[in-house]
């Protein structure tokens, strides 16, 4: 396996590179930034819920002079301006920060090292996977600033709306969002060819199935949902991009009437069809969304209790089981869409079904702490605070699961509460948690303890203040994507009921959210000033951890290993297993006794005892 | 235990007769929720403060014996089973079956029309038929195409201010549509949501049980009137029902033609 590698040039070396980590950290760093654009979207909108209908400080000149009086008059958000950052906050979120971050960057860089291997399957694909999901987002970001504005419709995009939201630009927002959402796609399908065939192909020898890391497990999960599930969005994405350019009817019926006047297209096209087509996507990124999570946090959470995980192959068989089921869920999110019985009892049961797997993943990493020795280092407080946080998140999911209760609670804030709950407070805490642990291995140096404790504490309250409110406001039947708030639907003397707390909720959760952008200035900082201040690492395994990646030199070069790595063992070896030691990494084959070998890159190999 | 419900919940003040089942399972869903959230906080919290590194300094070398977690997998999903098939199916077939709609003639039947950003609501008349229509006769004075040739149509009544009026104590037959995107006619204190979608007529039904102004939520994003697309379903007494009917049919009789 060891080719010699030449030593390339600065372009075909950070910006051009065909390394997996090159890319990889590529991938982190574009998504991290789609991260902050994402939060900062919200936070405007978050001005306008609060107090509706009033200026926007600071930022409201800025969006004025940026984007005009047509969507910032007097730097107050327009309705169209609100539903055009509502629907980029979702995509943003979803296809260019979280996926990106947690299967381009985690994946991309720690599953080749945990499996042994000198890189991707692909390197070429998989630099083109990078550049190709870079286009998209910035297709993505030039749309904001385009006449008309960014895409109104939603993450969701439903037809018709999607098609005749903006009737004055032939080329509107929807246009680009399309347009990016193909180049999002085919990224996604090129990164999760490049997984897949890697984890199968080039396992370290001895590297067999049961004991590949969890983490690479739900790597490949994710992989086969993306693989499985992106193409039918992509195309309908260019079936609706016909329908808006080109003057199809895929999802337009017969005899629409808009603004009083009948539409000039063909009809006969179906909107349902495109709410399948776009779930059996959308559902199952929801798994892709939280699959890499788990992955992170079983490795953190092993790692820290100094004990193999509890039941890895339940671990193993409930990730596969979830990736199936996530098939079959898809359209409980149309209980509402003029569902009959036999249909909307298929699509609960598999709802239910699929809670399973996730309870018992759940569980499995609970019980996991029973008999460690738990040391709470701040990735392992982010790790620990997902337990909870996914839990709010997956049992709120019940309700919406059945039928009848959704109808109580379909598209009100209650939905988003259960779903933030489980990719802000839940996936996001995880890639924390995954930052913070495998930062001094792409660095060399370890982030500050404090202050990424400090970090943790203000996420962890201010996440809860943001959230934990929507299920009351949800309740109280306030619905979302509501320019005013939901101001409109007040208690009024004139009506029997009306919102009432949950408009008082509106401004406490908007200064909730705007301190929660304040809770990461520690983690930004801290971040940029690790990367040179940082206590530098004493080994290549700070963290005295079992799997692969950790026996590679600090950071891995081209090619990553020394030497080729053979696997002799599970991948959670911890406990005692000696005197002074407590872990056994996967390559050793000697006595657990044994020293182990230490690898700083630029110095020979040394050999030097691990002490606990 | 209604009201108890209600409260804890924070839900709107009940109106209409299957409500009360819709409550009743989100109260024992929300029930299940908290007892599993609770235990599994405590178990947390507990072994985190046991296992701490300071007072464990040696990781156990087996971690948790018997079946306790199998038994609360099962026990989930048992519960889950339960509701699932006790509650949320019977409810869902009462509502949403074509079989178990009421008699029409028994009934209210209106049609609820969303088009950005407001609310029509069709009435059959007094033959209890609703006229034919088609895109090709939609003009100002005709929003829905209603076709002047066709008699089914001439008692049809069309109210076109956002106000959906249903007598109490009956059930009503909606059949929700849409004449340009999807929206969502929802209302909250009746337990009644339903998505408005262009080129189809979704049939819904319910039985108010109190009087009063009910805000209509459009539940869907319709383009940038979304948020203020606000509608009353007002339900009256029935004799007010009737006299409503009937002044709306004076005014359609009157000189306004759908030619």
């Amino acid at each position: 396996m060891h080719d010699h590698h030449a030593p390339p040039g600065f372009w075909r070396r950070y910006i051009f590179s065909t390394d997996h980590k090159v890319v990889g950290i590529q991938y982190g760093l574009t998504a991290l930034v789609f991260l902050f654009i994402g939060y900062g979207l919200m936070a405007l909108m978050r001005w306008q819920l609060a107090y509706p209908g009033q200026p926007i400080p600071i930022f409201g000149k800025l969006l004025l002079a940026v984007l005009g009086p047509d969507l910032a008059d007097r730097g107050i958000m327009s309705p169209d301006l609100y539903n055009s950052f509502g629907a980029m906050h979702g995509t943003i979120m979803v296809f260019l920060a979280i996926v990106p971050l947690a299967v381009g960057a985690f994946g991309n860089y720690v599953v080749p090292l945990q499996i042994g291997a000198p890189d991707m399957a692909f390197p070429r694909l998989n630099m083109m996977s990078y550049w190709v999901y870079f286009v998209g987002g910035v297709i993505m970001l030039v749309s904001f600033f385009i006449p008309g504005g960014a895409a109104k419709s939603g993450w969701t995009s439903y037809s018709p709306l999607a098609t005749i939201a903006d009737p004055v630009h032939q080329i509107d927002g929807q246009t680009l969002w399309l347009i990016g959402m193909v180049f999002l796609i085919t990224s996604s399908l090129l990164g999760s060819i490049n997984i897949i065939t890697t984890i199968i192909q080039l396992r370290a020898r001895g590297l067999g199935w049961m004991r590949l890391p969890f983490f690479v497990w739900a790597q490949l999960v994710t992989a086969f949902i993306l693989l499985l599930a992106f193409p039918p969005l992509e195309a309908a994405g260019v079936l609706q991009l016909c329908d808006n350019l080109f003057g199809s009817s895929f999802f337009l019926p017969t005899g629409l009437v808009v603004g009083g006047r009948p539409l000039e297209v063909s009809g006969g096209g179906s909107p349902l069809l495109w709410q399948h087509l776009f779930w059996f996507l959308a559902h199952p990124e929801v798994y892709v969304l939280i699959l890499p999570a788990m992955g992170i946090v079983a490795e953190v959470l092993a790692n820290n209790t100094r004990k193999p995980l509890f039941g890895y192959k339940s671990l193993v068989y409930s990730a596969m089981a979830i990736g199936f089921i996530s098939f079959l869920v898809w359209a409980h999110h149309m209980y509402l869409t003029g569902m009959g019985t036999k249909i909307s009892t298929f699509f609960q049961t598999t709802t239910m079904l699929i809670s399973i797997p996730s309870v018992i993943i759940l569980t499995t990493l609970m019980l996991t702490l029973w008999g460690g020795s738990i040391r709470f280092n701040t990735p392992m407080l982010f790790a620990l605070a997902f337990l909870p946080m996914f839990g709010i998140g997956g049992l709120t999911g019940l309700p919406l699961g059945f039928s009848a209760t959704d109808i109580q609670l379909h598209d009100t804030y209650y939905v988003i509460g259960h779903f933030h709950y489980v990719v802000a407070p839940g996936t996001i805490f995880a890639l924390f948690a995954g930052i913070y642990y495998w930062y001094p291995k792409v660095t060399g140096r370890l982030m500050n303890d404090f202050w990424g404790k400090v970090h943790f504490a203000l996420s962890l309250v201010f996440m809860n203040l943001v959230f934990m409110p929507m299920f009351i406001q949800g309740l109280e039947g306030m619905h979302r994507r509501m320019y005013d708030g939901g101001a409109t639907y007040a208690a009024g003397p004139d009506v029997a009921y009306g919102l009432s707390l949950g408009l008082k909720l509106n401004i406490g959760i908007s200064h909730a959210a705007w301190l929660l952008g304040l809770a990461q200035v520690p983690f930004i900082v801290n971040f940029f000033w690790s990367l040179f201040r940082g206590r530098k690492v004493e080994s290549d395994n700070p963290w005295q951890a079992t799997t692969l990646e950790w026996a590679t030199p600090t950071p891995p070069p081209h090619g990553n290993f020394l030497e080729e790595p053979v696997v002799c063992r599970g991948p959670y070896e911890y406990g005692p297993v000696g005197p002074g030691r407590d872990f056994v990494p996967q390559h050793l084959s000697e006595s657990p006794l044994e020293p182990a070998p230490v690898h700083v890159h630029g110095r020979e190999p040394l050999t030097r005892p691990q002490l606990v | 235990m209604q009201d108890l419900i209600i409260k804890l919940l924070h839900l709107p003040p009940l109106a209409s007769e299957h409500g009360a089942e819709v409550d009743r399972l989100l109260f024992l869903v929300h029930l299940l929720m908290v007892v599993l959230f609770v235990g599994w906080s405590a178990f947390f919290l507990y072994t985190l403060w046991r296992y701490r590194q300071r007072k464990h300094p040696r990781p156990d070398a087996v971690g948790v014996r018997g079946h306790l977690s199998s038994y609360l997998e099962v026990g989930v999903a048992g519960a889950e089973a339960l509701l699932l098939i006790g509650l949320a199916v019977p409810i869902w077939a009462r509502t949403a079956s074509a079989g178990n709609f009421p008699k029409p003639e028994e009934s209210t039947v209106v049609r609820i029309i969303g088009r950005q950003f407001n609310w029509i609501a069709r009435y059959p008349g007094e033959d209890g038929v609703f006229g034919r229509g088609d895109v090709k006769f939609v003009s100002q004075q005709n929003p829905l195409g209603l076709d002047p040739d066709d008699p089914a149509g001439k008692d049809d009544i069309i109210v076109e201010n956002s106000e959906v009026v249903v007598p109490v104590g009956k059930p009503v037959i909606a059949y929700v549509s849409s004449l340009d995107v999807i929206h969502g006619f929802s209302v909250k204190p009746l337990r009644v949501s339903y998505d408005a979608i262009p080129g189809l007529s979704n049939p819904t039904w319910f039985t108010p049980t109190h009087e009063g102004n009910f805000l209509i939520t459009c539940s869907q994003l319709c383009g940038n009137g979304h948020f203020s697309m606000r509608g009353l379903l007002r339900v009256v007494k029935p004799e007010e029902f009737a006299a409503f009917l009937k002044e709306k049919r004076a005014a359609a009789a009157g000189p306004v033609s759908y030619e």
